[in-house]
């Protein structure tokens, strides 16, 4: 054990003297996501819509002045009939439009039940979602304060349409994205490269001469990564949570939990890399070609897998970041538990064993 | 006079390429052993297998008394291995270098702690001691590489080809260092293709395609080939040889 120690320590010094890498390491997510957090928030703000009161009572007005009030919205123009939202939309700088049926105060009274139409440009899916939920959250302010007043559980519900894009596939939820990414970048690439160096170096020879055991070595070697990923992951959360307003769901256990077990997948692929590859470079560009372009293509953090060919489909399958992805966007933004990703973190538990089996065969055939 | 290794036929196969044929010798405790052969002369593969970094096809093989076949990992605590390239960390300070390697022995932290005091004051190293490795020059690392090696106390250290690149001036205090190491009683395995370090050992043995083709001290080989050095024993063995540089 208090060999395991040195070699650790030994393990640490290498990643803190490598300052270069290591400012990669940190920087490159907290680059990442503060600029997307600050390009998020300047398009969501001020947004054009346009209004159409066919009810033109004290609800409707009510309800627009809210949405005038906010930073988010800017009122652009108020129509005079739905068959104008289409031009509207087509002259392009509208995001959303708002339509109040005739009646909607007496509905809201008397039928207890109240629509609004809402009809976003979703193009760019992930602005017309977040102003869709914008609208969403001032509406069912407005039904709090309401029911506050009057006994009467009244309903207004939201009709939502979204143009071009009418799924919301593929609306790229940065976060998730990057913490798979970075994840993947960390273990695979670093363990690969460190094991591989030592190689090269010749100091495996000299290690495999030593009482130290190799299984050790390796161990050893993934201690370091996986706790670097974790802080890593933990500058991702305290990010997206104070910077760009996102808050985390589901349990942070839970993420804490998936995350590393995403993380020992990642690591193991690593070790298979370093199997595969005889000096630095090859396992850098093996892990870079091998692992993070299909990562960036086919884990649906970019491009939305549903849209694909069936047969890039297929091999998204096999991709653990795929399987994170659809994990961290349950746990993080919808708040769902554990009997909901089972089945992918199983996936990735199954992945995991593939890669050691495999890497560590391979390993034994290198000590020859 | 104990012997420390000891083999018999040790046969190691790569398909059909027989890189050790046969080879059979015996190395006495505290003795100077060294192996000499061209390049691809089988010399790197035979001291592979004694140090359990590779498994012998065939023949039979004890390091320190234990089996090289049944308990290869019993063998890597009685023996020190220093290979060409030195094998310290570049990254790490001198000091770190020799706390990792004492560590990974397994060392008492008391231990560690007189044995680097001990070594760096022994290399002069007291002013570099927290600099990285990679700012000392190649005869610094060799030095410092070989103490490492041997900074468990092992029975046995098998160095190999420990000399390379290095200036004459400095590889002689290299082998001061290994006469000092053979005194205490470890027992030095060293292979070597400077033919004039192989009058520096107490026996040598002269390898070619794979086989022995001589064992015995300096002198007696040279007056067994009527020769004055050790090179002109090599070279008339070697003109035998069949298989080209590798």
């Amino acid at each position: 054990m208090k060999q395991f120690f040195a070699f650790i320590k030994k393990e640490f010094s290498h990643v803190f003297r490598d300052r270069k890498t290591l400012l990669m390491l940190f920087g490159v997510p907290v680059v990442q996501i503060v600029l997307f957090g600050f390009a998020l928030t300047n398009e969501i703000k001020n947004s054009n819509i346009v209004i159409v009161d066919n009810a033109k009572d004290m609800a409707s007005q009510q309800i627009i002045n809210k949405l005038a009030s906010t930073p988010y919205f800017h009122i652009k123009k108020e129509l005079l009939s739905s068959s104008q939202i289409d031009a509207a939309f087509k002259a392009g700088d509208v995001k959303l439009a708002i339509v109040f049926p005739a009646n909607f105060y007496t509905d809201l009274l008397h039928a207890n039940k109240a629509q609004i139409q809402v009809i976003a440009d979703a193009s760019d899916p992930n602005t017309g979602n977040t102003l869709t939920n914008y609208v969403t959250y001032i509406v069912a302010d407005y039904q709090a304060n309401l029911n506050a007043t009057i006994k009467a559980p009244e309903q207004i519900t939201l009709d939502t349409r979204m143009l071009y894009n009418p799924d919301l596939k593929g609306a790229p939820n940065f976060v998730p994205g990057v913490i798979a990414m970075v994840m993947l970048l960390v273990c695979v690439m670093m363990t690969s490269i460190s094991i591989v160096r030592e190689k090269e170096l010749g100091t495996m020879e000299v290690l495999l001469v030593s009482p130290f055991k190799p299984l050790y070595v390796i161990l050893a070697k993934a201690v370091p990564y996986l706790v670097l990923s974790l802080v890593n992951l933990t500058v991702i959360l305290l990010l997206s949570v104070f910077a760009l307003d996102l808050p985390i769901k589901g349990s942070i256990l839970l993420l804490y939990g998936v995350s590393t077990m995403y993380i020992i997948t990642s690591l193991s692929l690593g070790l298979l890399v370093s199997t595969g590859a005889s000096s630095q470079q090859g396992a850098m560009t093996l892990s870079l070609v091998g692992m993070m372009l299909p990562t960036l293509m086919l884990s649906g953090y970019i491009y939305p897998i549903e849209n694909m060919p069936m047969i890039l489909q297929v091999l998204s399958n096999a991709v653990p970041a795929k399987w994170f992805y659809i994990i961290v966007k349950a746990v993080m933004l919808k708040g769902l538990g554990f009997s909901y990703i089972w089945k992918e973190t199983l996936i990735l538990f199954g992945m995991t064993i593939f890669f050691l089996t495999l890497s560590l065969r391979n390993f034994k055939i290198r000590l020859e | 006079m104990e012997t420390v290794i000891k083999t018999k036929d040790l046969t190691k196969k790569f398909g059909d390429f027989v890189a050790v044929d046969k080879i059979t010798f015996e190395v006495h405790k505290g003795e100077i052993f060294g192996f000499l052969g061209a390049n691809g002369a089988g010399k790197t593969t035979a001291m592979r297998m004694l140090c359990g970094l590779s498994r012998p096809t065939s023949g039979e093989a004890m390091v320190a008394g234990i089996d090289v076949y049944h308990k290869p990992e019993e063998i890597k605590k009685n023996i020190g291995y220093m290979s060409q390239k030195f094998s310290l960390y570049e990254d790490l300070t001198v000091l770190e270098n020799i706390k990792f390697y004492a560590g990974i022995y397994g060392l008492s932290d008391k231990d560690i702690k007189e044995k680097s005091d001990e070594l760096v004051e022994k290399l002069g190293l007291q002013s570099q001691v927290k600099k990285l490795v990679q700012g000392l020059p190649l005869g610094w690392r060799q030095k410092l590489a070989f103490s490492v090696a041997i900074v468990h106390q092992p029975k046995i250290v098998f160095l190999d080809e420990p000399t390379g690149g290095v200036d004459p001036s400095t590889r002689k205090q290299f082998w001061d260092m290994i006469y000092d190491a053979s005194e205490k009683g470890i027992t030095i395995f060293v292979t070597t293709h400077y033919l004039d370090e192989a009058e520096y050992c107490d026996r040598i043995c002269i390898m070619v395609d794979g086989k022995i083709k001589a064992l015995d001290t300096p002198s007696q080989l040279k007056q067994n080939y009527k020769v004055n050095n050790i090179t002109e024993v090599f070279y008339q063995l070697a003109r035998t040889a069949k298989r080209g540089d590798d």
